[in-house]
């Protein structure tokens, strides 16, 4: 692994001490007895798989989950932190997963709200704050635009100049990489350079090896909810931290597997020998497609073609249209022009049941808004096939229940057919949800950001699924913000970029650079 | 001491919190009980019990939780399906002035045809009351608390203003309608009793609405527009179409409770013919857990409170009112303690894990 | 038809008030992302408890107080159940609305059964003069100091800049150190206090005595109008002069001889279906503050 960097170390002593950390919920043990130190100018990668524990910890500094046991120490000093104020008060910056920002506040109002008495605001003065410390960090943002009309790397950015807006020590930055670009990821580390050039701390929270072995000094394994092990950046390579992310068992040879460096982020060789499943009947046709939402064309004139037996990849950065394309194919909102042919049947102006039937099958990136959390897991599994279900006016109880233990069995779901689906982890949520969608037969499927926030395992499981669907002559479109998954799935690649399909490589091709330049609108070499 | 979340829930959990709340309740209005000089065991004797150990005495606690069933059981079928029908008092209302119409329009039909003309003009009432606040929601958006909401004084108003002018009683000049046509008057349900076949209606309302959201398919599509509507969308469930529908069928059912009540008791439409009926329905179908049982149980309870009520506040000269501040804190009170039922109290910090039993012992972290 | 405008205008003023003082308080409630449907019950509240301790003191300063505290515990009440226990705010809401009617209603059964209490001394009506400036001081008070005061604090004070943060996004304003629930309890407290201003004004100001319908729906009027004014305050205040026009409107051309066959119920249902008629053709695509509604969990 590459990526020895010298830290600028002070004094010497460390600067952030967790000791001892623990966090339970009910029964389930979040973090136990988690201890780590970060030092002056250093960068400690926090790397664990999806549920490992790693953002429970970093809320824990933050202040928004206490503690069980455990203590937080900076510069020797005990802290006492019971809200994200006393964090900040202490020194300590985050940059949490999900934004945190008030989208109808501009960025200046966003940045300099931690900061704002009860009194009267004095906006220029506020305007002036805020712009010197977007110069400070090297940022370069509207202060007066509307957060809501931001596009996700720059309002992660807001959220950078947000967290150190006030004199920060130590910064945690939790998974910030899982929604931008390539170029946005380099521009986000020259931004951390620049920061441990100053004699910050930089926590990084992350499940990608590449990324980690590029940028940081230090890493921490966490794995179940414990520190599994320590290690010097320089001085490890790929194969040894998988072993400590996923434990022993699955480890040295797994990184070879293209899913597992899927999942690690790690690079993925495009398979030389894929078939061109071109010449297939077409199983999703979509022509012309255009959706217009107030003034704005959201999608545009889109054409793509998905034959039998082929997994067209959908790459783009997020929000130029992914989204609206899917809940388009869905039938959950009608599209402004085009044409929509699955299997041969033309569903354009069909609903939902209409699709079905017809042969689509879907699973979009919003799980928990595709089940019903109160109802039970059969009760879910039979929810887009009512009618299938009914004698005589009454729920046949029994078949329902019959075919809820068929697909627990088809499907390894970890969970009993009573089980109310809230319950479920998200892996086994995915699980109910692609055994839905794929016990129909559907002839083609829709799939959007599969295999977010799963354990290798499930995500190993979720693209098994898919390339089974793929080998008995169904179509997949799948749409996903993760290019390494994208390039290991997929025989081709088509680029959106504002609602346009502005290109198409195969497989061979689609290098992670390549893809880049076409999502940022480029034109590659 | 902290408070910390469960890991699994023990079933006597929730009977238990709404042990508590009964108490709870049972205990704050003991204060205006003793305020008004009365004493509250025995004050609460008469509510709750007396009414119960005689035969007389329960035919009226049936009777009066006659129209709670309508407006409960109409109100838990809108709130499961989300869509919050505030305005079940309303519906009620012009149930009353349906009823009243074909009544004193069409005096002299038989009773066969009389009656279930009676409760379809209720039924029909109630549903028109409640469509423009439906429309408006489905339509063009706007939420519908404050629509429905706002529709119940207007109920009343159209109720008075119907008294004072064209419904105004034509033999006494009083400010209340003429009497039905006899042949609209519900017969008892046990002879020489008060209790009337409404209360037969109501329970077969009751039971079929039950079927309908724990057995059928259409049961599930509602309580998933209710829970989640988005997944409820995506699975190719109308929401919009479902929640208007049972915004019309709740509004209906509402509108039976006033044709059952004209019929049954007053035979005459006055302007106090809703004793807050619609409102205490939305204490019944929240108490009552959204189900059929639950608000029976619930019904029965405060037709129990009120008929006790009446009686105190006769003997021991406590204003009436008291059974009425008596459920809505109920209501508050079970809810309170039914929210409490997910966290346990921790005394002290547990003690570093197993693995690390060589460390030395930390202190608790405030 | 003769319409007397300045008294027109004068008899807006005064309608309106309550509406402007429990308006305003439920605006800045629902700003921070509450929905208070206590507000009927805490105008009665206000307006009952108001009488009561005017009556009793014969200070109707003294009762201005009462209800003022009175107010104040009741939207600490509604903190309890909204913020502390994450209670449905719908039915919430709706059950200290009930609760607080019934109690008062109680009290003064138990106390007056049968009487019918007047205040001596009211709020006087300050300048007499023409119609429109004949106005008590709460009215004054009211538009003058109340509404652009908290137009200014909710747009251009660091308070309101959280309140208007914890009412789009708790994460963000959790994230930025803004205590969520401490700011909601604040905007209820305020709120309530406000709602029983309103509430006392009827009875303190314009009746001089108590009935049980005193407020009779005027709460929900409010939740109206706020919705339609898109939480502005500007807006809420001149939804306020609207529906008390038509109030107005409607008490003047009760008594003139051309409109007499108009049932006086038909002139009274008007304020209130102007209302919805003014929500359905302004509501829509009303962007609800982010987190209406909802309750906050950290972590």
């Amino acid at each position: 692994m590459s990526g020895a960097h010298s830290s600028n170390g002070r004094t010497g002593g460390p600067l952030l001490e967790l000791d001892g950390l623990t966090k339970r919920f009910g029964e389930l043990v979040a973090n136990d007895d988690v201890s780590l130190s970060v030092a002056p100018g250093e960068v400690v990668a926090m790397l664990g798989e999806n549920g490992a524990g790693k953002s429970t910890l970093m809320k824990m500094v933050y202040g928004l989950v206490r503690p069980d046991a455990g203590t937080v120490t900076m510069d020797g000093r005990r802290l006492e932190i019971a809200s994200p104020r006393d964090a900040m008060a202490a020194g300590i910056g985050m940059v949490t997963q999900e934004f945190s920002l008030v989208e109808t506040m501009t960025v200046a109002e966003n940045v300099a709200l931690s900061g704002l008495g009860l009194g009267r605001v004095d906006r220029s003065a506020v305007r002036r704050r805020v712009t010197d410390a977007m110069d400070r960090i090297g940022v370069s943002l509207d202060p007066d635009r509307l957060v809501s009309m931001l596009s996700i790397g720059e309002r992660q950015r807001v959220e950078i100049v947000k967290a150190l807006f006030h004199d920060c020590r130590v910064v945690i930055l939790d998974e910030p990489t899982a929604v931008l670009t390539p170029q946005d990821v380099r521009a986000l580390f020259e931004t951390v350079r620049r920061l441990t050039a100053a004699g910050l701390g930089v926590l990084l929270v992350s499940h990608k090896l590449r990324e980690v072995a590029e940028i940081s000094d230090r890493v921490v394994v966490l794995r179940r909810g414990r520190l599994v092990g320590t290690r010097v950046t320089g001085e490890v390579d790929d194969a040894e931290l998988a072993a400590l992310m996923m434990g022993s068992a699955d480890a040295p040879t797994a990184v070879s597997e293209p899913d597992t460096g899927a999942a690690l982020g790690l690079e993925v060789e495009p398979l030389s020998e894929r078939t061109a499943g071109g010449a297939r009947a077409a199983v999703l046709e979509i022509e012309g497609l255009t959706l217009t939402r107030g003034s704005r064309d959201v999608l545009r004139d889109l054409t793509i073609r998905v034959g039998g037996g082929e997994i067209v990849g959908v790459a783009g950065i997020s929000g130029n249209g992914q989204t609206e394309l899917v809940s388009v194919l869905s039938g959950t909102e009608p599209a402004s022009a085009g044409r929509l042919v699955v299997a041969g049947t033309d569903v354009t102006r069909a609903g939902v049941a209409g699709r079905l039937r017809a042969g689509l099958g879907r699973l979009t990136e919003d799980r928990r808004g595709s089940v019903v959390p109160q109802l039970s897991v059969e009760q879910n599994l039979v929810l887009e096939d009512l009618p299938a279900y009914t004698r005589r006016g009454l729920l046949d109880r029994r078949a329902v229940r019959r075919h809820a233990e068929e697909l627990i069995e088809r499907f390894d779901i970890r969970a009993r057919p009573g089980d109310p689906v809230a319950t479920l982890s998200g892996g086994n949520m995915q699980k109910v949800l692609l055994a839905r969608a794929l016990s129909r037969g559907p002839r083609i499927l829709v799939v959007s950001q599969p295999t977010r926030g799963l354990d290798i395992g499930a995500y190993r499981y979720v693209h098994e699924q898919l390339r089974a669907l793929r080998a008995g002559g169904g179509g997949v479109l799948l749409v996903s913000e993760d290019l390494d998954e994208l390039r290991s799935l997929s025989d081709r690649i088509v680029v959106l970029l504002r609602g346009e399909v502005v290109g198409e490589v195969s497989a061979v091709e689609a290098s992670a650079e390549r893809l880049g330049v076409m999502m940022a609108g480029g034109v590659p070499a | 001491m902290r408070f910390v979340l469960r890991g699994r829930e023990p079933r006597w959990l929730a009977p238990a919190a709404v042990a508590v709340g009964v108490l709870v309740t049972v205990a704050l209005t003991a204060i205006p009980i003793r305020l008004a000089g009365a004493n509250p065991p025995a004050a609460f004797e008469r509510y709750l019990v007396t009414p119960l150990t005689s035969t007389s005495g329960l035919y009226e606690v049936l009777l009066t939780a006659t129209p709670l069933l309508f407006t409960g059981i109409a109100v838990a079928l809108a709130f499961r399906a989300g869509y919050w029908n505030i305005g079940a008092e309303g519906q009620f209302l012009l149930g009353a002035i349906g009823t009243t119409a074909v009544g004193t329009g069409l005096p002299d039909l038989p009773a066969p045809v009389a009656l279930p003309l009676g409760f379809a003009a209720g039924a029909l009432g109630g549903l028109a009351w409640a469509v423009v606040p439906a429309w408006l929601k489905r339509r063009v958006g706007i939420d519908e608390v404050v629509t429905t909401l706002l529709l119940n004084p207007v109920a009343l108003l159209v109720v008075q203003g119907l008294l004072n002018g064209p419904w105004r009683n034509s033999e006494s000049g009083f400010t209340d309608s003429d009497r039905l046509g006899t042949a609209y008057d519900l017969p008892a349900l046990v002879p020489g009793s008060r209790v009337h076949w409404g209360f037969g209606v109501a329970v077969v309302v009751v039971v079929v609405v039950g079927i309908v959201l724990t057995r059928t398919a259409t049961g599930v599509r509602i309580r998933a527009a209710g829970q989640a509507p988005r997944a409820a969308e995506f699975s190719g469930i109308a929401v919009g179409r479902l929640q208007f529908r049972c915004a019309l069928v709740s509004g209906g059912i509402a509108g039976l409770g006033g044709a059952s009540q004209v019929m049954g008791v007053q035979h005459q439409l006055t302007s106090g013919i809703s004793n807050s009926y619609g409102y205490t329905g939305v204490i019944v179908a929240t108490l009552g857990g959204l189900g059929a049982l639950g608000v029976f149980l619930v019904a029965f309870l405060l037709g129990d409170l009120s008929v006790g009520a009446q009686n105190v506040s006769l003997v021991l000269q406590v204003p009436a009112q008291l059974g009425a501040m008596f459920s809505a804190l109920l209501l508050l009170a079970v809810l309170s303690a039914m929210s409490w039922r997910r966290y346990r109290v921790q005394w002290r910090p547990p003690r570093a894990s197993a693995a690390s039993e060589s460390q030395p012992e930390r202190g608790p972290t405030r | 038809m003769s319409l007397n405008l300045l008294a027109l205008i004068g008899a807006m003023l005064t309608i309106a008030t309550p509406l402007v003082w429990a308006g305003i308080g439920e605006l800045v409630v629902e700003r921070s992302g509450i929905l208070n449907l206590g507000i009927e019950g805490t105008m009665y509240l206000g307006a009952f408890v108001g009488f009561l301790a005017a009556l009793r003191s014969g200070s109707v300063w003294v009762g201005l107080v009462a209800a003022i505290v009175a107010g104040l515990l009741a939207g600490a009440l509604m903190g309890l159940f909204a913020v502390t226990l994450g209670l449905n705010q719908h039915v919430s809401g709706l059950g200290l609305t009930l609760l607080l009617i019934a109690g008062c209603e109680f009290t003064f059964r138990l106390l007056y059964a049968g009487e019918r209490p007047t205040l001596d001394d009211k709020f006087r009506v300050l300048f007499r003069g023409a119609d429109v400036i004949d106005q008590h001081w709460l009215t004054y008070v009211g538009f003058l100091v109340l509404a652009p005061l908290a137009w200014w604090v909710l747009g251009s004070t660091g308070l309101g800049a959280r309140v208007h943060a914890v009412g789009e996004n708790f994460e963000a304003a959790d994230v930025a150190g803004i205590s969520v629930a401490r700011t909601q309890y604040a905007a209820l407290i305020v709120g309530g206090a406000l709602m029983a201003i309103g509430g006392a004004f009827l009875t303190l100001a314009v009746l001089g005595s108590f009935n049980l319908d005193v407020v009779s729906g005027r709460g929900w009027v409010c939740i109206a109008l706020v919705i339609f004014a898109r939480w502005r305050v500007w807006l809420a205040v001149a939804g306020a002069l609207i529906f008390a026009g038509t109030n107005a409107l409607q008490l003047q051309l009760a008594i003139t001889p051309a409109f007499g066959d108009v049932p006086g119920e038909l002139m009274l249902a008007l304020p209130y279906l102007t209302v919805i008629a003014a929500l359905a053709i302004g509501g829509r695509g009303v962007r609800y503050p982010g987190s209406y509604l909802k309750a906050y969990r950290r972590g």
